[in-house]
């Protein structure tokens, strides 16, 4: 499955199923976001099958932004069963998500 | 994809480098402040750099700049809140992104330490990064810790974003926006429990839900945190190469002493270490 892109009811939705979800909160206007991108998109891919990954773009969902305390971006954030089990804040190289994730799986 | 080399810093080390890399045939991009802002451009008198004792240290900035942008180095003016290495090196300055192949760290040494709670509040109320994350305070209280000439743009920006700001420094600056309240304070201490609440201003306790604190430079292992250091310096070997693969440092960050000749010297080493790290790549 491709990154998914949410607004707060896919999102919602996606929270609501068993398993992990992969969420990078991100803006345009933000440099070490876009420098994150890429990253999030190789994980989606090498992820695929096993890992929900979506993003949500923080100046259109503003109210999930501050739901979930997002002081600084990129944040991103682990869920398991709809739980928060994990969250990086800042930019990091793809092994270090790898190795949160697999610590989840 | 992008330089060949990135150089942190724009004092005689990082300028060194480029021009050695330049030397070689690389792309150099140097980022940093501009050069006037350097702590040497203060520097009255400089009698021991060989062949031109008396010189000023804004006379020397001005000749090895001159020099730099001669040998085709390219600059990039502002100060790098991010860095990844992944695929090369990826740096955000700003909004901006840049990228390069080998990545030469010339910050000199960040002569603040952090304020007390800056570490343990970062990205839960601390920002360094105005443009990135001023958008999240909205409507909200911040305050910012301004150390540098460019602070009080950052400031003026936070406030037009919709930001309620209150400035703090030593000193108030001039290009300050007027409807900024200022507070005269040398230390400054954070304070919260999950988040941010409040600072601490020489004692005088202020509210807020966020704090930007803007220094020159962040500091190497804040950039890369899987760079070695020793006694608060980055430890390189005789090429300069750092703990990290790709990535070298010279300068006043490699330790003492904070010379500019031995600056120089490690920027010139640090350069060609660099090329010979991209010719060893590519073959």
């Amino acid at each position: 499955m491709a990154l998914n892109h949410y607004d707060e009811k896919s999102f919602n939705e996606a929270l609501a199923q068993k398993g992990l979800l992969l969420v990078d909160f991100w803006a345009e206007w933000c440099g070490p976001c876009k420098m994150l991108g890429p990253v999030i998109e190789q994980l989606a891919a090498d992820f695929d099958g096993k890992v929900v990954v979506g993003k949500v773009n923080v100046d259109d969902e503003p109210e999930l932004a501050q739901k979930y305390g997002i002081m600084s971006i990129p944040t991103v954030m682990l869920f398991k069963d709809g739980e928060l089990v994990d969250k990086k804040i800042g930019v990091m190289p793809p092994q270090e998500f790898v190795k949160l994730i697999n610590a989840n799986l | 994809m992008g330089y060949d080399v990135i150089v942190l810093g724009s004092g005689p080390a990082g300028l060194a480098a480029a021009v050695a890399a330049r030397g070689r045939g690389k792309t150099a991009l140097v980022i940093g402040n501009r050069w006037q802002a350097s702590p040497l451009a203060k520097a009255e008198k400089i009698d021991n750099y060989l062949g031109l004792p008396g010189r000023t240290g804004y006379e020397l900035l001005e000749e090895f700049q001159k020099h730099a942008e001669a040998m085709g180095v390219e600059f990039l003016v502002g100060r790098a809140i991010s860095l990844m290495a992944w695929s090369g090196f990826t740096v955000t300055v700003g909004a901006d992104m840049v990228q390069g192949n080998a990545l030469i760290m010339a910050p000199g040494v960040v002569r603040q330490t952090k304020f007390p709670g800056e570490q343990e509040f970062l990205g839960r109320g601390v920002s360094y990064c105005a443009t990135c994350d001023g958008m999240l305070y909205r409507n909200k209280d911040v305050v910012v810790a301004g150390r540098t000439p460019d602070a009080p743009e950052e400031a003026n920006y936070l406030k037009s974003i919709g930001c309620r700001v209150t400035y703090t420094a030593p000193k108030r600056p001039e290009a300050l926006d007027e409807g900024i309240p200022f507070v005269a304070a040398n230390r400054v201490e954070i304070k919260g429990e999950q988040m941010v609440s409040a600072v601490v201003l020489d004692g005088q306790e202020l509210p807020c839900a966020g704090v930007f604190v803007l220094r020159a430079s962040l500091a190497p292992t804040d950039l890369l945190p899987a760079l070695e250091t020793e006694g608060g310096y980055i430890k390189v070997d005789r090429a300069m190469r750092t703990s990290v693969e790709g990535v070298f440092a010279c300068g006043d960050c490699t330790g003492a002493p904070l010379q500019v000749a031995k600056a120089v010297g490690e920027g010139h080493i640090a350069g060609l270490t660099a090329c010979e790290y991209l010719d060893r790549k590519t073959t």
